[in-house]
């Protein structure tokens, strides 16, 4: 899968409206990004980064330009097929972590593999692996109340890894921890990118877009700078 | 679309979401609850208020001997017309908008003795048509005077309610003896306790009735007292009352315009104010009804919508991770109509329990004679269920809706 390209964004413009005021957040995005990348959004508050992500997850569709999604045009497809796509091939991870707040850790890695109709036993496997993938195998009954809030953000990592999606999308994952509890979820990126996985992160820490291989500046709704890191990295 | 999904997430997310749940459930039950025990009570009353309205009767008159006050035929005035006890069956025969009609004695201050208790009473002697005409209504386990008493002038006695505590207190007093006037009677049956609002004759509580032929017998009396009589349609009171003074006129030769020759009172004019006052019930409970009905929506509606932000999280992060919208709007739907059959099944019942409860306190009293028994009703629960549960799943299914139409990143922003 490696150097095939995964997510293709061509002219992609999101705009809001509130009433009658109609604010562009993304002015023409241009973004390829192949598969197995290792990739940083960064920019200034308010510059459209979110904006980008929940486009690239299929949580919103642009209001125009064009979308690719392993080939296919995301632009036209139904409510139901952008559902399977979250479902299947995406991999959230909020800030806010997001996470149900009456279920547990088990639960809430449940919840995609339920909407996947993954059988019962298997189901529960997965989630097992999963929670024990991100340190929380002894974690699986808390509820988010009872945990701290690298353990809700790795609960959310191992919900968005249940179904082995082509990319994990983390929307300022460690905006909300601190330090040290953020480096070991960066790690855990780390990691997955390691073993194959496509990682986009957005992040205001230069700390955390060093460690990936690209670095792409948002500014007002446009890309300013799009560079590769792996120099900078190998030079390290 | 996968039910067993569905059914899945909605088992999994009902179990845990019980806080909320059991409160929508008690909104719910406690509106139903309120509803049906108000009204309830309100069909108890009025289903009383009739019952004690027609204590007496209902769309009966009442006549009696008089004077004759103008010269007619020859005749002085001033001659005395009495009532024979041919005349019901002769009245029958001349107006046939008669439906039931019967001759009545009375005597008071009679002997009464059961045992060592010895009192003294009001004798009436009757005829089987007062049980629907005047009300004598049995209590379980014994029987009104019926026609073979009263043809074989048995020597029975239909107790009125007090006389019979008075006389037997709780003892069972069916198929006793007693003596009335130094005969022996055998007491056939007990009237129900009625409220009476209006008698011509002293209450019928405190009286003992035994069949006017018997009474005859005994009393040896040479008149009737009154003689009793109820249309077949109260509508025609006042026709059957012409037709009967006319009868009587005819047959005592009396002047039929002679207003003081017969005294006649009926128990008909009553009615429409009656029907009236009962409306007007009707419609002050109708409106109490639907305040408190919209008190319970509003309860009903205030849950969903204190919810509608955590909810509108919870859609939001169920899309990201890929629930389809129809998974999202079955789960919310199934979820209010479970509340709404659990909340209105367990308030109908409640309802039950409580009205059945209330119904079998021992306790006597006059207010509760007043009050009567509630009796809830079924379709009028249904309809409370009803409209509370729209109003539930309105509240709580359009933000569902909303949320589930708008992108997953919409709904994780809803503050
Ligand atoms: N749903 C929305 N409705 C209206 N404006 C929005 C919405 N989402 C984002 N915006 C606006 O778009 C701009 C970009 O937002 P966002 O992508 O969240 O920026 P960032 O993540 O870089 O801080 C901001 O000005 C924000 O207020
Ligand atoms: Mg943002």
């Amino acid at each position: 899968m490696d150097g095939k390209t995964l997510i293709k964004l061509r002219q992609v413009k999101k705009a809001y409206r509130t009433g009658s005021v109609e604010f562009e957040a993304l002015k023409g995005v241009n973004l390829m990004i192949p598969a197995g990348e290792y990739l940083s959004i960064v920019g200034p508050s308010g510059s459209g980064k979110s904006t980008l992500m929940n486009v690239i997850g299929c949580l919103d569709v642009p209001t125009s330009g064009e979308y690719r999604f392993e080939g296919q045009l995301v632009n036209t497809l139904s409510s139901n097929q952008l559902a399977d796509i979250r479902n299947r091939k995406v991999g959230f991870v909020f800030q806010a972590f997001n996470l149900l707040p009456y279920a547990t850790a088990f639960e809430n890695v449940e919840v995609p593999l339920l909407f996947a109709r993954v059988g019962a036993k298997k189901r529960r496997a997965r989630v097992a692996e999963m929670l024990a993938r991100v340190g929380l195998a002894d974690k699986a009954t808390n509820k988010p109340t009872e945990m701290s809030g690298g353990e809700m953000q790795r609960t959310a990592i191992a919900r968005a890894l249940a179904n082995d999606p082509d990319i994990i999308l983390a929307d300022e994952p460690t905006g909300n921890l601190d330090s040290k509890s953020g480096e070991a979820i960066v790690r855990i990126f780390d990691e997955l990118n390691a073993q194959g996985k496509t990682v986009v992160i957005i992040t205001h820490d230069k700390n955390i877009a060093g460690h990936t291989s690209r670095m792409v500046q948002l500014k007002d709704g446009i890309i300013e700078t799009n560079g590769d890191l792996t120099g900078r990295r190998l030079a390290d | 679309m996968h039910l067993a999904t569905v059914i899945n997430v909605f088992i999994r997310d009902f179990r845990k979401q019980k806080k909320r749940i059991t409160l929508t459930l008690i909104a719910l039950a406690w509106g139903t609850i309120s509803i049906m025990l108000l009204l309830g009570f309100g069909e108890g009353l009025h289903q009383q208020l009739t019952i004690n309205r027609n204590g007496m009767g209902e769309g009966i008159a009442i006549l009696w001997g008089g004077q004759t006050s103008i010269p007619y035929k020859g005749l002085g005035k001033g001659r005395p017309i009495m009532l024979h006890k041919e005349d019901p069956a002769y009245l029958k025969e001349r107006v046939p908008k008669i439906h039931r009609i019967g001759g009545e004695y009375h005597r008071w201050h009679v002997k009464v003795i059961y045992q060592d208790v010895v009192l003294s009473e009001h004798i009436t002697g009757i005829t089987p048509e007062w049980e629907q005409m005047r009300s004598h209504i049995p209590q379980m386990g014994g029987r009104m005077i019926n026609h073979l008493d009263v043809d074989q002038k048995r020597r029975v006695v239909f107790l009125g309610y007090d006389l019979k505590n008075r006389l037997f207190g709780d003892e069972d007093a069916v198929g006793k003896l007693i003596t009335i006037n130094a005969t022996p009677f055998t007491v056939v049956g007990v009237m129900i306790d009625k409220m009476q609002m209006s008698s011509y004759s002293g209450s019928d509580e405190d009286m003992a009735a035994i069949p006017n032929t018997t009474f005859k017998m005994i009393f040896g009396d040479p008149w009737l007292d009154n003689i009793v009589y109820q249309p077949y349609d109260v509508a025609d009171m006042e026709e059957v009352k012409d037709g009967v003074r006319e009868a009587m006129a005819a047959k005592y030769k009396f002047d039929p315009e002679d207003e003081r020759a017969l005294g006649t009172w009926d128990y008909a004019s009553g009615t429409r104010e009656f029907n009236n006052m009962l409306m007007g019930i009707k419609i002050f409970l109708g409106i109490i009804g639907g305040l408190t009905l919209f008190i319970a929506g509003v309860g009903v509606a205030n849950i969903m919508y204190v919810s509608i932000r955590e909810r509108t999280r919870e859609i939001g992060i169920k899309m990201a991770v890929g629930a389809r919208k129809s998974y999202i709007l079955v789960q919310f739907l199934m979820e209010a109509i479970i509340i709404t059959f659990g909340g209105g099944l367990f308030g109908m019942s409640m309802s039950y329990v409580l009205t059945e409860g209330f119904k079998r306190v021992p306790i006597e009293s006059d207010v509760l004679d007043f009050m009567g028994r509630p009796t809830i009703s079924w379709e009028i629960g249904l309809i409370v269920i009803t409209i509370l549960g729209a109003m539930g799943l309105l509240s709580g299914f359009f933000p569902a809706l909303r949320a589930s139409s708008v992108s997953p990143s919409e709904s994780l922003r809803y503050e």
